[in-house]
């Protein structure tokens, strides 16, 4: 195997062997959002013309799933073997930055949809969907989870202490999650924070990938993947530059 | 012939501390060479550099003609590296981590060479035990083989046996030296200076990221001014005349120091004039302990002609001071 292959299959494996708590957790603790919020809301709000609330929370509950869990995934890997001093065996062998980026972002993204598969089969046994675009749906988990696997690298990377992590994912990535539109759809949103919203990649990810599911969005979704797509790459780059420099990991 | 390892001016600033202050040092393939120095000097420093975990400020390092930088995967597969820490990645088993490290140098179809590397170092038995489980002295041995996974030709270990029992450390420097006898040039890091002048033919001993004295273990033995003469002795103290040569004393026994065979005859009048008889007799020579307590004092005694400079070109790096 080469030494991308091999650590790609390391980063899978590292995972998987504690799936109960990588896998199942996240996959119960979404099934929890879902049962209360359709409870309190169910009613209350109608979406789309069609789409009934707790339809139209699925796909937003099963895109934060994918997001956060591709987002835990690089960072915590990369943070613990920081603070364990293991890095040195991924640093010593002759591995590319390039190696060490797409290891590390594609396992983020193979956690992040088999977390978000998880979520999506279990809510279907109490919640009746459509899925009018398949494709639609994978790209936007795909672009979503490399973008937030890649966010977790960077702050992996950043980072020197298990609670700046934590800082990160919770000053920056909850925020931008939650209101990215996971509860609502922003028309219901006062006209500041509508306006506000579309300065959030987050809320481009999400309705994207709702459309996927009821052939209807907020954004067209060829914008909403460029704008996706886009910052996937500006985050590559910035990571790669930091890969390069060996910042805060060759010293 | 290549040099394994060829080190030009390097230098290395952390903060305010200079941790290497322009290194030049070439090991020749097969050497098997010692790198010593008190805590601080910049040994680790220097390793990390040569191992692409840290960046030089200036200068060159090369692994088997392989500059670190422009040509790092050359070098890095020429080189093998035990670090100092008891480091390990909790979620694997030994052969999991082995086959991984392999893995990572792009080997396919390596468990032979990885059975055989266990072997060596008694880790079969434990193949499937996760590394969490294993004892200090197994994680060390783990270390070691993940080292050699990809049969490096130049091998590095930082004070492998620091912490060690006897019985592994004997089992270590079996194993190195058989290394060694293949042709893989070693270097070593070790605080038992014992062990380094049993082991390492060649040595370089590093004080505040300088190198401060580099040639053969005989050579540094024997550059030592002075030997050692041990009395035992009974009837009267010991002369206060001698106090200032004393290296050891435990009554009766003393053990003096003198700057040449010139000086026994006057030592030994001396005590016979205090009244005192003598008992036993013995002349030691100096081993490497004592060259390296000399080099490190030398150093010091400069750093004291130093001192009417002003206190901020004093500054070394911290813990290399005696304190």
């Amino acid at each position: 195997m080469s030494g991308f292959g091999t650590l790609l299959y390391k980063e899978l494996l590292r995972f998987w062997k504690v799936a109960f708590q990588t896998v199942a957790a996240p996959v119960l603790t979404t099934l929890l959002y879902l049962l209360i919020f359709s409870h309190v809301m169910q009613g209350q709000a109608r979406v789309y013309d069609a789409v009934p609330y707790s339809a139209f929370l699925v796909p937003g509950l099963v895109m934060m799933a994918v997001l956060q869990n591709a987002f835990a995934n690089s960072s915590s890997s990369l943070i613990q073997s920081k603070i364990t001093g293991n890095i040195i065996f991924v640093l010593l062998p002759p591995l590319s930055y390039w190696d060490f980026f797409a290891a590390y972002v594609l396992a983020s993204v193979v956690r992040g949809m088999v977390v978000g598969v998880g979520v999506l089969l279990v809510s279907l046994g109490f919640v009746g969907l459509s899925f009018e675009h398949p494709l639609w749906i994978i790209a936007f988990a795909v672009a979503g989870s490399a973008i937030l696997g890649t966010m977790g690298l960077i702050a992996g990377i950043w980072a020197e202490k298990f609670d700046q992590v934590a800082a990160f994912q919770g000053f920056v990535i909850m925020p931008l999650t939650f209101l990215s539109g996971v509860f609502y759809s922003i028309h219901s949103l006062p006209a500041f924070w509508q306006g506000l919203s579309h300065f959030n990649p987050f809320f481009y990810m999400i309705d994207g990938f709702r459309y996927g599911f009821f052939g209807v969005s907020d954004i067209n979704p060829v914008l909403s993947l460029g704008i996706a797509g886009a910052s996937l790459l500006l985050l590559t780059a910035v990571t790669l530059a930091l890969l390069k420099r060996g910042y805060k990991l060759r010293h | 012939m290549t040099p394994a390892i060829q080190i030009r001016q390097v230098h290395k600033r952390f903060g305010a501390v200079q941790a290497l202050a322009g290194i030049d040092l070439e090991v020749a393939p097969g050497e098997f060479f010692g790198l010593l120095g008190p805590n601080g000097a910049g040994k680790t420093t220097l390793i990390n550099i040569l191992a692409g975990l840290a960046r030089a400020d200036s200068g060159s390092v090369r692994v088997m003609g392989h500059d670190v930088i422009a040509d790092y995967r050359e070098s890095r597969r020429a080189l093998g590296v035990v670090p100092q820490e008891l480091v390990f990645d909790p979620f694997f088993s030994v052969r999991e981590t082995l086959r991984f490290q392999s893995g990572y140098f792009g080997l396919r179809q390596n468990d032979a060479w990885i059975d055989e590397v266990m072997r060596h170092l008694d880790l079969t038995g434990k193949a499937d035990a996760n590394m969490r489980s294993l004892s200090g002295g197994m994680k060390r041995r783990v270390l070691v083989a993940q080292a050699l996974v990809h049969k490096p030709p130049v091998i590095v270990l930082d004070e492998p046996t620091a912490g060690v029992d006897v019985e592994l450390r004997q089992g270590l420097w079996e194993f190195v030296r058989g290394l060694n006898r293949e042709g893989h040039t070693i270097v070593l890091t070790t605080h038992y200076l014992e062990e380094a002048e049993a082991l390492c033919a060649r040595i370089a001993m590093l004080k505040q990221g300088r190198i401060v004295a580099l040639d053969t273990t005989n050579n540094l033995i024997n550059r030592h001014d002075g030997l050692y003469l041990k009395l035992r002795i009974v009837g009267a103290a010991l002369p206060a005349a001698l106090a200032a040569r004393v290296r050891d004393s435990h009554d009766p026994v003393h053990t003096l120091r003198l700057r040449s065979y010139a000086e026994v005859e006057g030592v030994l009048a001396q005590v016979r004039e205090a009244g005192a008889q003598i008992e036993e007799l013995e002349l030691l020579q100096p081993d490497l302990e004592d060259v390296f307590v000399q080099i490190m004092n030398r150093e010091e005694r400069g750093e004291m002609r130093e001192a009417a400079l002003p206190p901020s070109s004093r500054l070394g790096p911290p813990g290399s001071r005696k304190r």
